[in-house]
């Protein structure tokens, strides 16, 4: 709170989008090109024997790049308000819709129990039959289970951001300290199941493609890649709202640079992660983990694990460490590009290197890549969009608005 | 005996908002040798008070790269020049098993850069100032907001000095010594 001046306040007004906004004919347009998108990634990623394997690479590919978004949203929310946070209450609406897209992504992990047999090695019984490792991880790694597993998690993702959505939005209407008292309550509860159906979905969805292979910190790997990607998507997103001239007092280079010191402290969560998690490989040199650092440096696929290292790490290292980067939106947005860009080859790196599973990997990326990740994108961004003009852009009767309004760093 | 030096002279304020706008007044007049002093830290008032970005995060930074190095190289040098072992039947130049130490010396010289570069560009320890000679500054420890400037500013006039004090709303004004 600077001592000068008014306290800044914000209207309903002030925090809606206008009736004639060209972003609510968005949604259905959003839906229209991801349908179409998935249909021809369909099309274009059938094989001659009548298989779908590049489709279904293409597809998971694409699903848990933006899957991570929606996860972040959810955990964004749940920090908010388990931390009881004041200064990002004017944007966690943001984070809200993107959250709300979790039911979206209980549907859209359908088609990977129809396309278990084209993804998973593990899948096949007669593979199984002589597998003495495949055996050995049968408890986990059945069909009955993989599909027991999608429904819940589908489950628990949709209750949890359905909950926090409606308690969020309710207060919007009624006011009051009560439901922040609510959300408070349920926010450790809700880190709880977060933290179990994010490191089952990656296992199971990522990790289980080179079933042979493991590593224990794998589902923190993800996680990583999801808060980073939500700050991403945040500030984009209000970037691409103030644009719009909406919300551009409520937003300030304030928020911006705390977004942006989180997307840079999670940047270098990551680079941890994913060297602790290379690092004990390399140093016991067992053959059956090594095998997965190896088919990621042979056959082009060294190239993709140097980019991974120079536009994952050194390159957002080094450029979003200054404040003043963070605090210039046009600077920022470049860092939240690269961000963005680099995780899409990060979840291309873990998971296409899969799809030659006892061939030669070789790199190839495919027509089929980009229209799944234009199909699940616009979907995705079509819940999103549609949620955004539904509701109020910020909480509108938080208690803790005025706090973020006027929101400053030291 | 003879007369003992002033250090400067002291305002007291009662509020947030009258330092704020004295703290931007002293700013324009063009002071250079002058300090704001509060019970709890004021948003914006480093601002107001045309206070310079920190120094800080540059000695971080360039403590941080030193470490690295110092890190990196300490092992590179005992690992492969000085006292070769194979070790695990890898390279001797294992760049990766170098990354841990690597990376703590690196926080751990950022982290001294920060705490001992923040002791210097703040004086301290100082174990005396001359303000603590005020009876009434003890109260910037509860509910008072003070601003002293200095006799060394060149634009330092008892007059001129206490005029502007007065007209920025000051509760009380004296002369501290040295």
């Amino acid at each position: 709170m600077s001592a000068h001046g008014h306290a800044p306040t914000i209207t309903l007004e002030e925090a809606t989008l206008p009736k004639d906004s060209i972003l609510r004919k968005a949604p259905l347009l959003l839906a229209i090109v991801g349908i179409i998108g998935l249909a021809l990634a369909y099309v274009t990623g059938g094989g001659d024997d009548g298989h779908h394997k590049q489709f279904y690479y293409s597809y998971v590919t694409s699903l848990m790049y933006w899957l991570s978004i929606a996860l972040g949203g959810l955990f964004f929310v749940l920090c908010h308000h388990g931390s009881r946070a004041g200064w990002s209450t004017v944007v966690r609406r943001i984070a809200e819709n993107f959250m709300i897209t979790l039911p979206l992504f209980a549907l859209l992990a359908v088609p990977l129990i129809i396309g278990m047999h084209d993804l998973f090695h593990w899948s096949h019984a007669d593979a199984v039959a002589n597998d003495k490792i495949l055996q050995a991880k049968t408890w986990w790694l059945n069909s009955g289970g993989f599909i027991i597993r999608v429904i819940v998690v589908g489950v628990v993702w949709t209750i949890m951001s359905v909950t926090f959505y409606r308690w969020s939005t309710r207060q919007d209407e009624e006011g009051g300290d009560e439901l922040s008292h609510k959300m408070r309550w349920a926010a450790p509860l809700g880190f709880l199941f977060f933290a179990l159906s994010a490191t089952v979905a990656a296992i199971d969805w990522m990790m289980s493609l080179d079933p042979h292979w493991y590593s224990t910190i794998f589902g923190v790997y993800y996680f990583a890649s999801c808060v980073m990607m939500i700050m991403v998507a945040i500030s984009l997103a209000s970037m691409f709202l103030q644009r719009l001239g909406l919300l551009e007092k409520a937003i300030t280079a304030e928020h911006y640079h705390d977004l942006g010191k989180l997307a840079f402290g999670f940047v270098v969560f990551w680079a941890y992660i994913g060297f602790s998690q290379y690092f004990l490989i390399w140093y016991a040199n067992i053959p059956e983990e090594t095998m997965w650092y190896a088919h990621r440096s042979t056959g082009g696929w060294e190239w993709v694990s140097l980019a991974l290292a120079v536009f994952h790490f050194i390159v957002p290292f080094l450029f979003l460490m200054s404040r003043h980067i963070k605090r210039k939106k046009f600077t920022y947005a470049i860092g939240c590009l690269i961000l963005a860009f680099a995780h899409y080859i990060d979840v291309f790196w873990i998971i296409q290197p899969t799809m030659e599973h006892f061939g030669h990997s070789h790199f190839s990326f495919h027509v089929a890549d980009i229209l799944a990740f234009v199909g699940i994108g616009g979907l995705f961004l079509a819940v999103f969009v549609w949620r955004t003009a539904s509701k109020a852009l910020v909480p509108i009767k938080d208690p803790r608005l005025a706090e973020s309004l006027a929101h400053e760093n030291f | 005996m003879a007369e003992k030096k002033i250090y400067g002279m002291l305002a007291e304020f009662d509020s947030t908002r009258a330092i704020y706008h004295a703290c931007e007044e002293v700013r324009d007049e063009g002071y250079k040798h002058w300090d704001a002093c509060t019970p709890f830290p004021v948003h914006g008032l480093d601002k107001a008070m045309g206070l310079p970005p920190s120094k800080i995060p540059w000695i971080v930074l360039g403590m941080a790269i030193l470490g690295g190095i110092a890190g990196f190289t300490l092992q590179w040098w005992t690992t492969v020049i000085d006292y070769p072992i194979l070790i695990a039947g890898k390279p001797m130049f294992s760049w990766p098993a170098f990354m841990p130490v690597t990376f703590e010396l690196t926080v751990l010289f950022g982290a001294f850069g920060a705490v001992f570069g923040m002791f210097g560009v703040n004086r301290l320890p100082t174990f005396n100032h001359p303000l603590f000679n005020s009876e009434r500054f003890q109260a910037v420890t509860d509910d008072k907001f003070f601003i002293a400037i200095e006799a060394r500013d060149p634009l330092y006039d008892k007059r001129k000095t206490k005029k502007l004090f007065k007209k920025l709303g000051a509760t009380h004004i004296e002369l501290v010594e040295e």
